[in-house]
């Protein structure tokens, strides 16, 4: 493939070669994930997500086909549906938990997968379209699991379904007929459970088709690495199989005896008892609130109490709600340009101590905007996310290019391999991990 | 270019929020947002343990049986239990015999049409059929409940917050609302006079807004006969196993799962013992 020193396959097996010259298949599995794809030999386990990821997306869509084959996308019956699968169908419960938290565990890695590329500058050139790509997919993510959340027809379902559309409706002019076109119908209803159950069948083969364009554009440069600094030759690498695929197997089992404490001993923890109530247009919850992994953005989206307007005047210029809805598209939609924001030519947060500090205090940031969220709109809940939400945009749009400008970043070591000889000759054999940036400076010890 | 577009977007929204912040600020200082009657003395369920909790929870089926007991003598007159079936109480230890005739003896039928004429009629349930409604649509259950239609209780335990805690609590906590203090001893109707239960209305302070439409259903020590060998029919006691029975009603696969999970979980840890064992192994002479 792209590196120099990539090894070329040579079929042993004459079945392999027989293969090989008709379909190059195994050549492709031999470059892509083999022993033919070369990587740094230095990635900590911040590196195991996106191979989790992809396990998660593999746990939904054969947890997802079975739940599909008992359930009806009908208003009337599909509450019920699903709770039969889970009281009369063999393994019926364990197909929904798995399938409900499944979501949860895929948002988790995803996010974990996002903050490594923020921390050590994964975004930057020449991996920029892997990262947009990896938004892409972020987004189909939260499409698809919205949709999904819809399904069970419980109050939540229903009533998430209703603000989330309603969203649309904030638009000025068109936004009203948008949303009866979204939904078929004035509300949530039969129109909208069955387009809902449609693409939520669909967007998971999307988001595959997604993924599989995110690792041929990771395949083009090659994997990034915990000191930002570019392979210079192959005594920087390590073969993916057996090195990578032994190291993703250990992260595999955490990942899945952490699912499994989940799926089988505390199975509702994540989710709202709400939605143990059959959807009733009726009546409306006391607090709507969308899943944890949509909290960030709910709190954002709720934060903008005051229309945009002149002060002390009576004119709006856009109305709270319509900015609430532009602020939480604009907050995802930021990431897209953050290639070209962050114009700092080193990588890796390691060396970059300004930048490190900013980025712990965005993750504190995000982490309280995600209570904030998941809370009841008072206060103290609305004054707190208005800060958050105000260091969030400021962290990217306005922070990020100050530091990249006036920030002295430490010198970086000459190669992956002077930095992995000299960190273990110093410190022994040390995982390197955000926030221990001067453990990991190899010119420190020097 | 698209840093002076994206530090005016930047400073469009981050101004505009920390504005919002301080017009909420002054607001909230200048008027404080009242205390609501809610806030103050809504209660939160009682601290009670249940045999099921835990990774190693199993029902304690004779608290089933009385809890179906329960709900069968006093519930079931105005609560559906429409996701359970007849058959599925063998899980409670019943036998086949026995479920024939509880089914047989219910009190309520199950609609059907007469097989002659078609119309419609009603026949005794048998084991097959999940538990008939007592009412025949939400309309009937309104009207013969001050206008509040009594909630399905098949998954009320998974309902509500800390559910069979939540439902004994709802079901012991009635009390009068006369000179009722919360923990900080104010007294509800001198702090909020216009709080006072409607008439029809029943205050219960584990209830959401305070005042329920159910009268109170245990009144009564031994208003439900409990078999010989059994704890005494107290409010408490029968609170407690009808909270149980409806804590399998809601999650009957409970003990199927954990011993499941068990063993999942042991088969995990070895395999990622396993598994960490080949990464060393494969990393043992490359520094990284």
């Amino acid at each position: 493939m792209s590196f120099p020193w990539a090894k070329h396959y040579t079929p042993k097996a004459p079945l392999m070669q027989w293969v090989d010259e008709r379909l190059p298949l195994p050549r492709l599995v031999y470059n892509a994930v083999g022993a033919g794809y070369p990587v740094p030999r230095n990635l900590n386990f911040f590196w195991n997500f996106g191979v989790l990821a992809g396990l998660a997306l593999v746990v939904q869509i054969v947890t997802g086909i079975i739940m599909a084959m008992h359930y009806g996308a009908n208003e009337l019956v599909a509450f019920g549906t699903v709770e039969q699968t889970m009281r009369d169908v063999n393994a019926g419960w364990l197909m929904r938990y798995a399938h409900a938290n499944g979501a949860s565990f895929f948002f988790i890695v995803v996010y974990l997968h996002i903050f490594r590329g923020l921390y050590y500058g994964s975004y930057k050139a020449p991996r920029e379209m892997v990262w947009l790509l990896g938004l892409v997919i972020f987004l189909l993510m939260m499409a698809t699991a919205f949709m999904g959340y819809v399904l069970p027809w419980g109050q939540m379902s229903y009533w998430g379904a209703k603000v989330i559309t309603g969203l649309f409706g904030a638009i000025p002019v068109v936004g009203e007929p948008i949303q009866t076109w979204l939904l078929g119908g004035f509300a949530p209803g039969n129109a909208a459970l069955n387009r809902f159950f449609s693409l939520h069948y669909l967007l998971p083969f999307v988001i595959a088709g997604v993924i599989i364009l995110h690792i041929w554009a990771l395949h083009i440069p090659g994997s990034s690495n915990p000191t930002g600094v570019d392979v210079k030759g192959p005594q920087d690498t390590v073969s993916f199989h057996p090195y990578y695929t032994a190291k993703d197997g250990f992260g595999a089992g955490v990942f899945f005896i952490l699912f499994a404490l989940t799926v089988y001993f505390a199975p509702n923890a994540l989710g709202h008892p709400d939605n143990y109530i059959e959807a009733n247009p009726l009546s409306t919850p006391a607090h709507i609130v969308p899943e944890w992994y949509f909290w960030p953005f709910y709190a954002i989206l709720r934060a903008f109490t005051v229309d945009f307007g002149i002060p002390f005047t009576s004119i709006v210029i856009i109305p709270a709600k319509l900015m609430g809805v532009l602020a939480m598209f604009a907050s995802i939609l930021l990431l897209f340009f953050l290639p070209w924001i962050d114009t700092s030519p080193v990588r890796s947060g390691n060396y970059r101590p300004v930048f490190k500090k900013f980025f712990w205090i965005l993750v504190l940031d995000v982490i309280v905007l995600g209570y904030c969220g998941g809370s009841p709109a008072e206060e103290p809940f609305v004054m707190i996310s208005q800060v958050a939400s105000a260091y969030y945009f400021a962290h990217f749009l306005i922070i990020l290019p100050l530091v990249a400008a006036f920030e002295r970043p430490l010198p970086l070591p000459g190669s992956i391999t002077e930095a992995v000889l000299s960190k273990g000759a110093h410190e022994g054999e040390r995982e390197a991990l955000p926030g221990m940036g001067s453990d990991t400076q190899p010119n420190s010890a020097a | 270019m698209v840093r002076i577009g994206a530090f005016l977007v930047g400073l469009f929204f981050s101004g505009w929020l920390i504005v919002s912040f301080l017009i909420g600020a002054v607001t909230f200082v200048s008027e404080p947002p009242a205390a609501t009657v809610e806030h103050e003395f809504h209660l939160h369920p009682k601290d009670v343990h249940w045999s099921s909790e835990g990774p190693f929870g199993h029902y304690d089926k004779a608290q089933l049986q009385r809890g179906f007991q329960v709900y069968k003598e006093v519930c079931s007159a105005c609560h559906s239990l429409k996701f359970v079936a007849f058959r599925d109480l063998k899980n409670l230890g019943y036998n086949e015999g026995e479920i024939k005739a509880i089914a047989k003896q219910w009190a309520i039928k199950t609609p059907d049409v007469d097989p002659k004429t078609g119309e419609a009629s009603g026949r005794p349930p048998v084991p097959a059929d999940h538990f008939p409604k007592p009412f025949a649509n939400n309309v009937a259950a309104a009207a013969a409940n001050n206008n509040a239609i009594p909630p399905d209780l098949s998954l009320m335990a998974k309902a509500r917050h800390n559910g069979p805690a939540y439902i004994y609590s709802l079901l012991t906590g009635y009390t009068s609302q006369q000179g009722y203090k919360n923990e900080k001893g104010e007294e509800l109707l001198k702090a909020f006079p216009d709080a006072k239960t409607p008439t029809g209305l029943h205050f219960n302070p584990y209830f959401a807004n305070l005042n329920l439409a159910m009268t109170p259903p245990l009144t009564a020590e031994g208003q439900v006969t409990y078999g010989p060998g059994q704890p005494k029919p107290t409010v408490d006691q029968m609170a407690k196993d009808v909270a149980a029975f409806l804590t399998w009603t809601a999650e009957p696969k409970m003990e199927n799962r954990k011993v499941a999970g068990r063993a999942v979980l042991i088969f995990l840890l070895i395999a990622t013992g396993l598994a960490y064992m080949a990464y060393r192994n494969v990393w043992a002479d490359e520094k990284h």
